[in-house]
Parts: C-alpha cells; structure tokens; sequence
C-alpha cells in the first residue's frame, strides 16, 4: 500500500518537473506563422496594457485591506469620508485612457487580421487554395487547383500563403490550427474564409474548436507545413491514390463516423465543394468573383468553359 | 399511452446514473420519512410551500440553489475527472453520450437553477427590507415564480433516470440541436425546462422592478436608494429585457423540433446564425444580471466591515446603468469567428471593453472604501476581498478575448472555459456567499459559523486559481472546449492539477454545508443567537427590524431622511422602529396553495410534451389554466393582523433588546 502512494508521489513530482516544459511550449503563443505572430504580439501588447492597471489594483485592495485593518488603530479612521473629486477623477480617467489605447488597436487589428483579408504576402506569392468542408466527425480537404482531396491531413507548402474557404454538411465547427493563427467557423449552406501561412516547416495540430456533437474530440487533423519540393511529392502521393472522390463515395465519406484514418483521393469528381454549398441553398451558391447568388450548375458550367 | 417512453429509456446499465439513483433515493426517503415521523407536512405546507412571505420564499430558494450547486458540481468534477483519465488512448470512463450531457446539464444547472437561483433568494430576503416595505408589489406571482423556478429543476433532474438530457451545451446551439441531430429527449427536456423556469424568471423581473419601483418607503428617493436595490433594480430590468428574447429563441427552436418547422435548420430556408444572435442577446444580458446583483452584495458588506459609507455612492449608481445599458451592445463577441466583418467585429469588441471602465470604477470604489477605514476580517469580508482579487484577473482576460483579433485565437478553448469561471466563480459565486454569510442572521436569526466559513474561503479561493490558472495555460496551448479524450502530452499535466483544484472547491464545499449545520446546531448559543436585528452594526433599514423580521416586516413604515437610514437613524438617536406604536392592523396577503398547483401542473406539462403523451400534456394544461381562473376568482386573499397583536410581538421584542442592553 505504502509503495503505492510513494510510486503515486513520484509520479507527481515527475509532472511538476514537466510543468515548466510545459509551459515553454504554447501553441498559440509560439506561432509559426505571420497570422499567429501578430496575435500574439496584439495578447503580450493587451496584456501589459492591462497590468498597468490590474496589478496596482490587486496590491493596493491587498495593502488597504491590511492597513486598515480595524486592529490597527495607528491607521487613520476617517468614519464619514466618502468623497473625493480627485480620486473619482482617477478611476474614471486612467481605465479609459488604457481602454481608448485598446479599442485603437481593436480597431487596427480588426481590419489588419480580418480573416477574410488576403495576407500581405499574396501580393507576391500567388495563395494555394484549400476548400473545407466539416463532416461528421471528420474534415475534407478539397485542393481545387490540384484536382485532389484528403480527409483529415493538410498539407500545405511553407511561406506560400493559403486561402481557406469553408463550409460543414452538417453542424457548426470551428476551424482551428492553433500553431497559425486565426479559427473561423464552418457552418452549412455557408462559406467561410480564412488566409493563413506556415513560416516554417512542422506537423500542427489541427482541430474543430466548436462542439458539434459525438464525435467531437476526435475530429482532428494534421497539418503538415513542408518544403516547396517536399509538398509536391506530397501531391504526387495523393494524385496516385487508387480513390476517386465521386458523388457515391462522398456521400459514404459524409456518413457519420469517428475517428477517421487519414484518406487521400487522386480526383474529385465535378464542383463537389460548390455543390455542398448549394445543397442547402435551392442549389445557389455565391459566385466568389461577383459576389452574387447563381445555380450551382451554372457555376460549373462555368467551370468547364474555363477548362 | 406512455408516447415514446418505454422501458428500454430507463438507464439500468449505467452504473453511474444506477448508483446516484440509489443514492438520491436513499436520501430522499430518509428526509421524507423524517417529514412523516415528525408530523411535520401540515407545517411544511401551510407554513412554507404555501407561503407568500417573501423572506420564507428567500429561505427555500437558497435550499434550492445549494441542491443546484451539488449537482452542477458533480457534474463538475466528474468532468474534470473525466480529462484527468482520457489520456493517450485512455477513454476515460465516461462515454461520450455521458460526457456530452454532463457538460451541459452543468452550464445548464449552475445558470438558471444555481446562480439565478440564488440571486433570486438574495432579492427576495433584502429587497422589501431594505426599502422599508411589508411585502413585494405581487406576493403571489413570488410563489408562483418559486414553484415555476423549483418544477423545472426537479425536471432537468428527472432526466437523469429517465431517458437522458441534452448533448448540445449549455445554450443548444443548432444545427446540432435540431431533431435532424439530436433525435432523443434530451434537447426536448432542456427547452422545457428553460422555458418554464424562464416563467419564474420573467415574473421575479416584473415582481421586484414594481416592487423598487412603487414600495420604497417615504422618504426614499432615487439617490437614497441602497446600493443594493439599485442593483437589483438594473437586473430585473435586464430580465425583463433580455428574458423574452430567450424564451422566443427557445420556442422557435421548439418548433423545429416539435412541428419540424425551419427557424434554424441547415435546410427549409433556416439559419443558425438567427439563433447565435438570439440567444446571446439574451445571454449576454444575462451574465450581467448575475454579476449586478454581486457588486450590489459587495456594496453592501465592504462599507459594513469597514465602518465606513460606501466611497462614491453616486458614481456606483451611474457605473450601474451603465454596465446595464452597455450590457445590450456587445452580444456579438460571443461569436467574432462566425464571420462578421471587420467593422461590425470592432464596434462589439470596443463596445465590451467600455464595459471594463464603470466595472472599474466600482472595484475602485469598493477599494477606497476599506482606505481610512476599520476592516474587520469577517468570514464574509474574506469573500469580498478574495473578489476583488480574483475579479480583477477575471476582468482582464475578459478583455483579452475582447479584442476579436486576439479571440481569433482564444475563442471556445480552455482560455474562454477559464475567462467565465473567474468572473462566474470569482464574481457571482464569491458574491452571493458572501451575500448568504451576511444577511444569515436576518433570514434565521442567528449567524453563521466564522471559522468554518474562513475554511470555505480558503478551499474556494485557493481551488479556484489551482482549478482554472491550468485551463488559461491550456487555452494558450490550444485546448479547445468540450473534448471528452485527448492524446497531447503537454495538457495532461496541466489537467491533473485543475483535477486537484476541483478536488479543493469540493472541499469547500464541504466545510460550506458543515458551516450550515454547525451554524444550525449552536443557534442558540449566546454569540451567534441574533437578538438586535443588527448585528454587524450595519447601515440599511434591514437592519432596522428583527431578526428574522416579523411577517409584516415594519410595524410602522420607517421614513427615510439620509442615504444609510439606519445608520443615520442610530448616529441621530432616531428609533427606526417606533417601538411602543401606536400601532394600526396591518394588510397582509394571505397563503395561497395556486403557485404549488400552476407549478406541478407545468411539470406534468413539461414531462408530457417531452415524451409524447399528448394526453397528459393536454390534462396539464387545463390544469394550468383551471387553477389560474380559480385563483383569479377567489377574492379571499388577503386580511388584517390586528394592531393588539403588532403590540405584542413588537413589545416582545423590545423587551428583548432591553434584556440584551442590561447584559
């Protein structure tokens, strides 16, 4: 029994050896992309901020707290003071002066990380374009330019932006690498946008950050962010895939399932991210170049004069 | 006959809810037995269930909200267990079809049946005291709002052993938690049990907003209205606001699930974004009406034990409305990743900043009252303190994910999990304990215990930053919400210790309950038994009538000439009370056995629709409306306690008071 707790003892006291590892490895505050850099340059800037006025607080309701204790009878009692101009002047002026400088970056930060908005960087570097769709429990990766899709792995090459568009065939999710940067939400019949850019090379965590029912916890994937060379032999890989994404295997894909092993499908078969969309809309999509509602068919029409 | 409830519903291979049954069971035979033995229902019924005095109702509104806290934390540290286990492969033991209900039943549980709950019970005991009144503006709808309040608690729990409650969280976002989905019982019992709290709710708002604002005794005005009342006043205006909004988002999404209507489904022209928008215009409100009421405690309790006036009365005032009024415009940072644009994101997130300013300026007042003054380190001015510390964190992260650019990040993680609780725990809780351990003595008559509530201090307040500093770490690294099993080894550690910060709040907990006893077993010994009425030395005119007060609460209608009438009163050597009259008869409403029927009959309503059983839905319903008629025509609701009477109970309690100043 006594060796029990003594095994039990060590083992905690391995983990608080592990905590300040821990600690050195957040993802979001360890970013490794653009996006995620200036997030969290905007949480440490906020943050100060903040404590400029937090910490004073919490000492001074410590330090009143104690002085005034009614023990002490050194300290002064002054029983029917209530009032001071000077004081009200104070608590009223400094927050706001801190909460004026925030909403400016508030602001700032708002357009400048507006998921929505193209990275700096696409104005050089052309952004790879990356359709996703959250199924139950798991999410489809349609590389529209490729011709390719994967189920639950993202690769994507490094410091080539990406451009996101995202949208569920079933409940809310929320698209989430926290190593990037920016979540945004996938919701059906809707599509969402999100630019992100791996500046170095890894294996990230990918994951819904909204619950979205059985399955949930284990509707993750991988995100590889690798090499220009590296991702081509990537797609190489996907493109020799013995899949194809038709409509029949899409609609066994979409079925509910746990846990699902990484998939790779070498063609997908018509405007299958559009034709999600429309699904729910009377077969509307939005055309993403003039903003307005067409019939899906009309948009591949479309898409086969391109071809 | 039975709808769709079969046997198959009942969950007897679920050791854990088998268990639990046995154990409520045990418990709630023992506790009825007793009831039997001691001949104590006549009682029970004519002098509680029944009662219209709002300072009763107070008392089985707190019985009420601490079986909430017992629940809801169950479930939360079943939770906690739960990731502490599933790790690396190891499910844990709890399924996901358990774990999802249990996160929601304890968001679900721990809002409207623990925290509302208690504030209710807070409302109730100090409102019409403090402002010099006999009763509230309606003493039936009270009872009414108590039953509405307790069947749709008693519901939430029925789900527990019969069927299963739901898996969509706290707020039932569709599409998930549309019939397409999520096809059992479980939404269907959170709707039902939303909506008819959402009854009692409302009326409490309509209730205690007529009561502040036509009861206030003469005297009164707006500027020498306590602290308190103005805080209550700003949430039942916030209720009465904010909870129609909730019952209409409710309802629609009812209709979906019930006549396969098309508000919020994915298809049929429905759009889930309606209802985020629906519900957190509701729900943001709502954490206001939480935390309102708490500053309003603290405004109370810091000025008493520091012997001093609160610092900046007026300036708390207007800090009030205005979080009230600026609590409206920020819904939308509940969901800065759904998609708005840049400006509208920006408007909400400055907008909830601005909220942190008359915030502020309140913890700031609270701060320079304690500055120059005599603090006495009372149980309950440790839970004020340990607010304003803890508070203060909580406000800041707040603000945090208050810049959407930086949500973009934090949203739905760990981070968010930990923001809420700091000012839910931190805030709401901390003040309504440390509102329960200062007005005790005027709801029972004697105080409660100080050591033991020094000890649920310190396991509170020491659990909570080892319970939810790890889920702000875990946020940054990327631990989102509700997951059930996980495989990175950077959050377990983390996890283990929230595990043993929830394993501190359960004893807290623990020595909060031993406080109730101990304080209820030496009731009468000389230094807890209240015999003044005042026993802090306080300043309001709760203070100003026995403890607990008489059923009529003010023999004679104290008139009001300062702010702080009873310290004004006692400074001046004024008798607030009048002792030795005259005396006149006094109106007072009669108890009325229609609340606990419109109540149960709502249940069966509830219970019927959930399953299906039309025609006991159908039964209920009638029942509901037959009652409301019958109580409408009974005119025999009120009568007159004879003045010989007012006489003698206060002349009893003046000839106490002397006996106590001979001592």
């Amino acid at each position: 029994m006594r060796t029990k707790y003594l095994k039990g003892a060590a083992r905690l006291a391995g983990l608080a050896s592990v905590l300040p590892l821990a600690g050195c490895e957040l993802d979001t505050l360890q970013p490794s992309g653009p996006v995620g850099d200036q997030i969290k340059h905007l949480i440490v800037v906020s943050t100060i901020a903040m404590l400029i006025v937090v910490v004073p607080t919490i000492i001074l309701v410590c330090y009143f707290a104690w002085k005034y204790r009614a023990s002490n009878t050194e300290a002064e009692y002054l029983p029917k003071w209530s009032h001071s101009n000077k004081i009200e002047v104070a608590i009223w002026g400094i927050p706001t002066v801190i909460i004026a400088f925030l909403a400016v970056i508030t602001y700032q930060t708002c357009h400048s990380l507006d998921p929505y908005r193209p990275l700096d960087e696409e104005a050089q570097t052309k952004p790879l374009n990356v359709e996703v769709v959250a199924l139950d429990w798991k999410w489809l990766f349609i590389y529209p330019d490729e011709g390719i899709a994967t189920v639950n792995q993202l690769a994507i090459p490094v410091n080539q932006p990406v451009h996101f568009v995202i949208t569920s065939d079933s409940v809310m999710n929320s698209f989430f690498i926290p190593r990037l940067g920016s979540m945004i939400y996938a919701m059906a019949g809707m599509q969402t946008q999100l630019h992100l850019m791996a500046s170095e090379p890894g294996d990230y965590l990918g994951e819904s950050s909204n619950y979205s029912g059985r399955g949930f916890s284990d509707m993750r994937f991988r995100t590889l962010a690798m090499p220009q060379d590296q991702y081509n032999a990537w797609v190489e890989k996907v493109r020799s895939s013995s899949d194809q994404l038709d409509g029949q295997t899409y609609a066994r894909l979409a079925a509910p399932s746990e846990a699902e092993p990484v998939k790779y499908f070498s063609h997908v078969e018509g405007n299958l991210f559009d034709t999600i969309v429309a699904k729910y809309n009377n077969g509307m999509v939005m055309d993403k170049s003039t903003g307005k509602m067409i019939h899906v068919q009309s948009a591949m029409s479309d898409m086969n004069m391109k071809e | 006959m039975l709808g769709r409830l079969s046997f198959a519903d009942i969950p007897v291979d679920v050791p854990i809810l088998v268990g639990t049954f046995l154990g409520v069971a045990v418990i709630g035979i023992t506790v009825l037995g007793l009831i039997t033995y001691y001949g104590k229902w006549g009682y029970l019924w004519k002098e509680w269930f029944t009662s219209v005095d709002h300072k009763r109702l107070a008392v089985m509104y707190v019985v009420v909200g601490l079986l909430a806290l017992a629940r809801g934390f169950a479930d939360a540290i079943m939770m906690r267990t739960q990731l502490a286990l599933a790790y690396a492969g190891n499910p844990g033991y709890l399924p996901p079809h358990h774990y999802d209900q249990i996160f929601s039943a304890h968001g679900t549980i721990m809002i409207f049946f623990m925290a509302m709950v208690i504030m209710t019970a807070l409302f109730n005991l100090v409102v019409p005291l403090q402002i010099g009144a006999r009763d509230v503006a309606f003493p039936f709808l009270n009872n009414l709002s108590f039953w509405m309040t307790t069947v749709a608690f008693v519901l939430i729990n029925v789900s527990l052993f019969i069927g299963e409650f739901s898996q969509c969280g706290w707020l039932a976002y569709p599409p998930l938690s549309e019939a397409q989905f999520s096809p059992g019982v479980g939404v269907d019992y959170y709707i039902l049990a939303v909506q008819i709290s959402g009854v009692g709710t409302l009326l409490t708002g309509v209730n205690f907003f007529v009561t502040i604002v036509k009861m206030r005794a003469p005297g009164m005005t707006w500027m020498k209205l306590p602290v308190f009342c103005w805080t209550a006043l700003c949430a039942c205006v916030l209720i009465m606001v904010a909870f129609p909004v909730l019952t209409v988002a409710v309802a629609l999404l009812g209709l979906d699930r019930f006549l396969g209507m098309h508000f919020f489904t994915n298809d049929g022209g429905g759009n889930q974004m309606l209802y985020l928008d629906l519900i957190w215009a509701w729900g943001h409100p709502e954490v206001y009406i939480l935390i309102i009421p708490a500053f309003g405690v603290f405004s109370e309790v810091v000025p008493t034990f520091s012997e001093k006036p609160l610092f900046g009365y007026a300036t708390m005032v207007y800090a009030t409305c205005a979080i009230m009024v600026l609590s409206f415009l920020v819904w939308v940072h509940h969901f800065f990743t759904m998609g708005a644009g840049a400006d509208v994101n920006a408007f909400f997130g400055i907008m909830t900043m601005i909220i942190s300013i008359p915030t502020g300026v309140k913890l700031f007042n609270w701060m320079f009252t304690m500055y120059k003054g005599r603090v006495e380190f009372h149980a309950t001015m440790y839970w004020a303190i340990g607010f304003m510390i803890t508070f203060s964190i909580g406000g800041m992260t707040g603000v945090m994910m208050a810049i959407p650019a930086a949500d973009f990040v934090l949203h739905n993680s760990l981070f968010l999990i930990a923001h809420f609780h700091n000012v839910i725990i931190g805030g709401v809780y901390f003040g309504y304990v440390c509102g329960m351990n200062f007005w005790a003595p005027k709801a029972l008559g004697f105080k409660f215990n100080e050591a033991w509530g020094k000890r649920a201090f310190w396991c509170w307040f020491i659990g909570f930053y080892f319970a939810f500093v790890p889920l702000y770490v875990l946020g940054f690294d990327g631990m989102t919400r509700r997951m059930n099993h996980y495989d990175n080894p950077n959050w377990y550690p983390w996890l283990l210790v929230a595990e043993v910060g929830a394993v501190m709040i359960f004893f807290g907990i623990v020595c909060q309950v031993t406080q109730i006893y101990v304080s209820i077993r030496d009731r009468n010994l000389p230094g807890n038994v209240d015999v003044t009425g005042d026993p802090w030395n306080a300043r309001s005119l709760e203070w100003s009538t026995s403890s607990p007060p008489p059923p009529y609460n003010f023999a004679i209608i104290p008139h009001i000439h300062e702010l702080d009438a009873f310290m004004h009163d006692k400074e001046n050597g004024i008798d607030t009370r009048h002792a030795g009259g005259p005396y006149a008869p006094i109106h007072m409403p009669k108890n009325t056995a229609a609340g606990f029927f419109i109540g149960a009959f709502s249940f069966t309503l509830g219970f019927g629709l959930i399953w299906y059983i039309w025609w006991l839905a159908a039964i209920s319903l009638v029942g509901v409306i037959a009652t409301v008629i019958a109580r409408s025509a009974n005119h025999d609701v009120d009568y007159y306690i004879p003045a010989e009477e007012v006489a003698r109970i206060e002349n009893e309690h003046s000839r106490k008071l002397m006996a106590q100043a001979a001592e």
